[in-house]
């Protein structure tokens, strides 16, 4: 036989054995699975940015449906995603609301002070790991985007030495939070628009030494805001479970740290 | 007794400057008690002491100040006699903040000595590590692990070789160069005990060729010395200090990766160890004060100074006539494995041993650029590793791919960041990468 042929019949044999071998096994040791889960998979945005907690969207997808997990646990889907699913899977539709990640630090380089040059690694982990870092301020935003780089999305910049959210582009899935080796980013509901942009526990004349734009404690914004700002020791922090509204907690604060978020851009402009 | 050149040089490491005249020749100048000292609590490798005395508490010069919490673990003495008026949150010189006592020195001194065995050759070696570990003697060489664990090996390992190291291979430094000069003989009888403790049957002392009277005065000190006594003269190349590249050159012998001295039969000491443990099981002084060499070409005159452990750095750059100049650059240690400071008010500790104030025309500003691949500090790395290629693993933030290529044998002794021409931190990268591994392992604990 000549050459072509016998690679032909070989070859093809091979095929011919293996698809029988996939038939059978196809027959006998299939898993069945519900067929809700994929069907529940293209629901979700297929963002697989883990934010839910699961493995990515198609583990999620079968955590709903096999392991009966809440259905609005997806941030970048929204309300409009898990109200989809809860129809399909004939569940009530839990109500869910949108959480956005913001930066507990607006002391940036024209505020805050630098206590030192550093010119190694623009990591925020290796510059901590470096005599506790550069910044003045042992609590503030170091600057150097490790929650920047994580952000599936690009939705955080780094601007003046600070890193700073647009709420607009968040999907709240919670990376930037974990990467933070301060700890200075929270998720927080995307309605709330005033927030205390500072994280620093210091007493305030310490705040003062190193900061512009630090809360030093003194309480004036807890006695405005109507339970909705409490002390935790020197550092006035917002209890995002309750409305705060008072705009006058913006303007009264001496250490002008409580900020109101800028309205949304209209499209046109 | 004798004198023998090492027999292996390990692989690896670079020449750097030494740069040691600047201090080399300076005696060892007592520091004269600072108003108020900030004792860290955390001198040591492993879990910080916990405070035992209150704020508003008078303390006796010697007096436990915050015994240990843990196995890994030392306690720490007040360093001299005063008034404790806060516990505060201090950093260390290496960026980790912890808890420090700070005490107001009293014009008056009262020192409260710990018991003393003079008969320290018929005393049992149990006993002498409990009390070596009660005087919180810990490794001064830097990394400060606590002396009564390396004394203590499991009864299957058993030690045959003490290994006192005189290397001081960094750059700048030469606090030990002095002790061994001034306190020789201290220091043999600090050895003696150690070999006593373990039962160990060789002892080698050993030096870098570049100190020939430090190799002088110990051959001196330890000329009548019974067993295999020898001093070991080690070829000048950095890292000969750290303890598997010296052990190395030593013995031959190489401690497998992952293991420790006591795997291969050796327990390798610092000088100023020996001399802390002599003081100690001698004297009944807890280890509260140690040779600190402040040097560089930013600073006045370079001295060796014997600071009570809690000095302000302020204090030890006032007490050697201030900054000449300008200093752009502080570092806690030597320029090879030091930290760099921002701040002078960070107090010394037991493994403090030297600040380095350089000028602006000693640092040069870079950038780092992209590997290019050339292999020297695959050539530098005295732990065989791969530099280059776990620096951009580590980079890339693949800690997964860059443990098996054996990050955590780095001793980030910066050889390969020495040579790199492309000037990379590599030894910035392997902090970080290490950090994470080691965070992650403790995570693991926690959670089984």
């Amino acid at each position: 036989m000549d050459p072509i042929t016998t690679s032909t019949l070989c070859i093809g044999g091979i095929g011919l054995a293996s698809a029988a071998a996939l038939a059978v096994a196809e027959k006998y040791l299939s898993v069945p699975q519900d067929p809700r889960i994929g069907k529940v998979a293209e629901m979700l945005p297929g963002a697989n940015c883990g934010g839910c907690g699961y493995a990515g969207c198609a583990d999620y997808a079968r955590a709903i449906v096999a392991d009966n997990a809440e259905c609005n646990l997806c941030a970048p889907g929204g309300p409009a995603c898990a109200q989809a699913i809860a129809a399909f899977l004939g569940r009530a539709a839990a109500a869910m609301e949108r959480r956005v990640a913001i930066v507990l630090c607006c002391g940036d380089d024209t505020e805050a002070l630098r206590r030192a040059a550093y010119n190694g690694i623009a990591d925020c982990a290796a510059a901590q790991a470096t005599a506790g870092g550069d910044k003045g301020c042992a609590y503030g935003c170091l600057g150097y985007g490790s929650c920047a780089r994580v952000c599936p999305v690009n939705a955080i910049r780094i601007a003046n030495g600070i890193a700073k959210v647009d709420k607009a582009l968040c999907i709240a899935c919670g990376k930037c939070v974990a990467a933070c080796p301060r700890k200075l980013i929270k998720l927080v509901p995307a309605a709330a628009e005033i927030h205390v942009l500072c994280s620093s526990k210091d007493k305030g004349p310490a705040v003062k030494k190193v900061c512009g734009t630090g809360c030093i404690g003194c309480r004036i914004c807890t006695k405005l805001a109507d339970g909705a700002i409490t002390m935790d020791g020197f550092l006035a922090v917002v209890d995002y479970a309750k409305p705060l509204t008072n705009e006058e907690t913006v303007a009264k604060c001496p250490g002008h740290c409580i900020r109101k978020d800028a309205p949304p851009p209209t499209p046109n402009s | 007794m004798a004198t023998i050149p090492s027999p292996h040089t390990f692989r690896g490491g670079i020449h750097p400057a030494y740069n040691k005249a600047l201090a080399a020749a300076a005696p060892i100048r007592e520091l004269p008690l600072p108003a108020r000292l900030t004792v860290p609590m955390l001198q040591h490798l492993g879990a910080p002491a916990k405070p035992v005395v209150k704020a508003g508490e008078t303390v006796a010069g010697g007096q436990l100040v915050a015994e240990a919490a843990g196995f890994i673990s030392a306690p720490v003495h007040a360093p001299a006699a005063g008034k404790v008026v806060a516990i505060e949150e201090t950093l260390t010189a290496s960026g980790r903040a912890c808890a420090a006592v700070v005490i107001e020195t009293a014009p008056e001194q009262v020192w409260q000595p710990l018991p003393t065995f003079p008969e320290w050759r018929f005393t049992d070696a149990k006993q002498l590590i409990e009390h070596i570990g009660a005087a919180g003697v810990v490794g001064m060489g830097g990394a400060g692990f606590p002396t009564r664990v390396k004394l203590s090996p499991p009864s299957d390992k058993p030690i045959d070789t003490v290994i006192l190291n005189g290397a001081e291979c960094e750059p700048y430094l030469t606090s030990d160069h002095r002790m061994m000069l001034e306190h020789a003989a201290e220091i043999r009888i600090g050895a003696e005990i150690i070999r006593h403790i373990l039962g160990a049957r060789s002892l080698r002392i050993a030096i870098e060729d570049n100190k020939p009277d430090a190799i002088a005065a110990m051959e001196k000190a330890f000329q009548d010395t019974d067993g295999d006594v020898a001093v070991t003269v080690l070829r000048t190349s950095y890292p000969q200090g750290s303890e598997k590249q010296q052990i190395f050159s030593v013995t031959g012998r190489e401690v497998p990766r992952g293991g420790l001295p006591m795997d291969v039969g050796c327990v390798v000491e610092n000088v100023s160890t020996a001399f802390a443990v002599f003081d100690a099981v001698v004297n009944g002084r807890p280890l509260v004060r140690r040779v600190i060499t402040v040097t560089g070409d930013a600073i006045a005159q370079p001295a060796n100074l014997l600071a009570p452990c809690g000095t302000l750095y302020s204090d030890l750059v006032a007490a050697c006539g201030g900054v000449a100049g300008q200093a752009a650059k502080v570092i806690s240690g030597g320029p090879m494995m030091g930290f760099a400071v921002s701040s002078l008010a960070v107090p010394t500790g037991k493994t403090a041993s030297g600040l380095l104030l350089l000028s602006p025309k000693k640092i040069s500003d870079f950038s780092s650029q992209a590997c290019i691949a050339c292999g020297r500090c695959v050539d530098a790395c005295p732990m065989r590793l791969s530099p280059a290629e776990l620096s951009q693993c580590i980079e890339a933030d693949d800690i997964d791919g860059a443990e098996p290529l054996a990050l955590m044998d780095c001793i980030e002794c910066g050889s390969c960041a020495f040579v790199c021409p492309a000037r990379r931190p590599l030894v910035h990268h392997m902090r970080r990468g290490k950090a994470v591994v080691m965070a992650r392992r403790a995570a693991a604990k926690k959670t089984p």
